[in-house]
């Protein structure tokens, strides 16, 4: 039985090695392709005619690679992992599938990142935030800063489109022969009184002080300076500014690029998704678009798989945050305030290789503002007893939290708890919002795909 | 009565959660009615005195590197502190710094500031997961957490360690045994974090620091998070 599985495994490979070869697309599995044949990944990429791009972060490829796709989707056909299977083997499976592609656009996974610039040959990469993510993956910033930073030298003639606002990001970029885009924030009213907690990379790599920020906006995320005068933010190239943010309705600010400037109407909320649209578009902007043609594109952008999806359910409603680590969750809290503050909220902890085995990081997000607007909590997934010490040491009443590990149930009790014409927060970890989204298109709730917030 | 936690390098060592710890001792402490006062104690900052339980984090290997010279420096009054009746917890990378010395892969020798007769030599691969470990000094009591480090540990001998391992990889993988004790220092790559879901070490903990017994309190929650963890390690501790 084996034998004949193994047998028929290797004919599908090989077919789809044969596809590669003559250039047809076709749906045959790219992990298997990438198993046999590695090499093919770099036959199929030599073949676009546009070349390709690759964009790499902790926190928001996904979304940042849709908002690329959605500016740039006129003026190319795209080759692009738009449900986020960023190992080689998932690139694999895209370029397969994309049947006459002039372009691909790429998110990659922060360790594959390396390899997949090295058989791509990319003509741009985007690196965009460096946050600590499952260091029980990953290892630590430093590592994925050392790879990325060589990846990037073995390709001295891409443009390398970097996050001037990361001091890691920046680190890499300053020491660029070849070309370079810088982007960030420019804003100061929107910045945090303080840096957050889990803050990452905010001592000079140079002398070892700590940085000192003009604007904190997103974890490190900011405008530094070294107070011994080492390092401090590169200039921008690409930067947002005149910011405004409508709750969750989504918020405004103006890009200005080299190429000109224009004003965008976003549709996702956050200062987070401000960065993410400013780097889709540095991206899109070496790619070629013109500044109208990136407002155009981001205004027409609604969300992203899991992303920030609000989901009718009947008479109620539930809101999707996808949270994966401290300084996303840290942003999903700060988003949701921003709006009306929400009163019921089921919170799911999952610890598969997906979401990180090590579940520590609840207890890097400053999880204390939602907890005092909030009147009845569930938690639920594999860690649920995790999330709920965390909550009641954060100071939330032990008998305003509900504890169920089972995420249907859980999410019965949620809606339960909420008043007819109510929503119900969802933050999830990615396994967990994978299996919710299965239950509520079982149930057949039709999702309005990324359905605008309002 | 008053509890006086010292902290130190919170900006540098906090990797994985320590501020958790902190949490529990303060509410844990609280809860018996106690006033808790925490005091961060940063590089270039004296030892201040009349601190009842320091507690030492752990860091990424640069922030690690940015504390270690200050540290040392500190040792002889972390030792008088310790000789005058103050408890330390350290964990992870604040384990390693405590110990006598810390060998990184290069060879390079670093002194460490020596409260705990451990010596830790750079490993080639990292010991990560899930971890169960037996206090056998606490009625064979069970912590339960997660580690994730290069180090090996080694402990001198007749030195003794806090707890056997049950599930996971310990000190260093071989020897069976994780963590250290030496009188009221305690040091141990458990984070995840350590103290919520182990709450009897915590109260351990406290009625030392506070010279006092502590009445129990309602651990429900705790005791299922300790078991959902204790689970995972035996289901998945310590494989390479």
């Amino acid at each position: 039985m084996l034998l004949r599985l193994e047998l028929l495994a290797a004919r599908a490979v090989a077919a789809a090695s044969r596809l590669a070869g003559a250039g047809g697309g076709t749906t045959l599995p790219g992990k298997l392709l990438w198993k046999a044949d590695p090499s093919a990944v770099d036959r199929l990429a030599a073949r676009l005619p546009a070349g390709s791009a690759l964009l790499s972060a902790t926190n928001g490829k996904t979304t940042t690679a849709a908002m690329a796709a959605s500016i740039l989707r006129p003026a190319f056909r795209l080759a692009h992992n738009a449900a986020g299977a960023n190992l080689l083997s998932g690139i694999a499976s895209t370029l397969l599938a994309a049947d006459g592609a002039e372009l691909g656009l790429f998110e990659v996974d922060e360790g594959a990142l390396p390899e997949a610039a090295r058989r791509l040959r990319p003509r741009a990469v985007l690196l965009a935030n460096l946050f600590r993510d499952q260091l029980d993956r990953y290892g630590e910033l430093e590592l994925v800063a050392e790879r990325w930073r060589a990846a990037a030298a073995a390709l001295p003639e891409a443009t390398l489109c970097v996050n001037a606002d990361d001091p890691l990001l920046g680190d890499l970029a300053r020491g660029r022969a070849g070309p370079l885009r810088t982007f960030g924030l420019d804003d100061r009213r929107h910045a945090r009184p303080s840096l957050q907690h889990a803050a990452d990379s905010t001592y000079c790599s140079g002398c070892g002080r700590p940085y000192l920020y003009a604007a904190a906006y997103v974890g490190h995320l900011g405008e530094y300076r070294c107070p011994a005068g080492d390092r401090e933010r590169l200039p921008l190239d690409v930067a947002a500014r005149a910011i405004e943010l409508h709750g969750l309705a989504g918020s405004s600010f103006t890009l200005e690029l080299p190429e000109g400037s224009v004003r965008v109407r976003l549709r996702l909320p956050g200062l987070y998704n401000v960065y993410n649209a400013t780097a889709a578009a540095t991206l899109a902007s070496v790619l070629g678009a013109s500044p109208a043609e990136i407002g155009r594109g981001l205004e027409r952008f609604a969300s992203a798989f899991g992303r920030f999806e609000r989901i009718v359910v009947g008479d109620r409603s539930v809101l999707v945050l996808l949270v994966k680590n401290p300084a996303g969750a840290n942003e999903a809290v700060r988003t949701l305030l921003e709006g009306a503050p929400p009163r019921t909220a089921l919170v799911a902890l999952n610890d598969e290789l997906a979401d990180g085995r090590d579940v520590s990081w609840i207890w890097d997000v400053d999880y204390e503002p939602l907890l005092a607007v909030l009147e009845g909590v569930v938690v639920s997934g594999s860690r649920a007893a995790e999330l709920a010490l965390r909550f009641a040491y954060g100071g939330l009443p032990r008998e305003r939290l509900e504890v169920e590990p089972d995420l249907e149930r859980a999410l019965d009790r949620g809606l339960a708890l909420v008043p007819a014409g109510g929503e119900l927060v969802v933050l999830p970890t990615y396994t967990a919002m994978l299996a919710l989204r299965r239950i509520l298109t079982r149930r057949g709730h039709v999702a309005p795909y990324w359905e605008r917030a309002a | 009565m008053k509890l006086t936690i010292g902290h130190l390098y919170p900006a540098y060592l906090n990797i994985y959660a320590d501020r958790g710890n902190i949490a529990v001792l303060r509410a844990r402490a609280r809860a018996r009615g106690h006033e808790v006062e925490v005091v961060p104690i940063d590089v270039g900052d004296p030892v201040p005195a009349g601190v009842d339980l320091f507690y030492v984090g752990g860091g990424q290997d640069r922030e690690q590197a940015l504390v270690a010279p200050d540290l040392l420096a500190k040792a002889e009054a972390l030792e008088a502190a310790v000789a005058g009746g103050a408890s330390v917890l350290a964990v992870c990378g604040g384990y390693q710094l405590l110990g006598r010395s810390y060998r990184d892969r290069a060879g390079a020798e670093l002194q460490g500031v020596g409260l705990l007769p451990v010596r830790t030599v750079a490993g080639a691969r990292r010991l990560i997961g899930d971890v169960l470990v037996a206090c056998d000094w606490a009625g064979g009591r069970t912590l339960a957490g997660f580690e994730n480090h290069g180090g090996r540990t080694v402990l001198d001998p007749g030195a003794e360690p806090l707890g056997r391992v049950l599930a996971g990889f310990g000190n260093d993988g071989e020897s069976g045994v994780e963590g250290c004790r030496a009188g009221r220092v305690y040091g141990t790559y458990l984070h995840g974090p350590l103290l919520p879901r182990n709450p009897w070490f915590a109260d351990h903990l406290l009625a030392e620091a506070l010279g006092v017994e502590l009445e129990p309190l309602d651990d429900a929650l705790e005791a299922q998070a300790h078991a959902v963890a204790a689970a995972r390690a035996r289901a998945r501790g310590g494989r390479r």
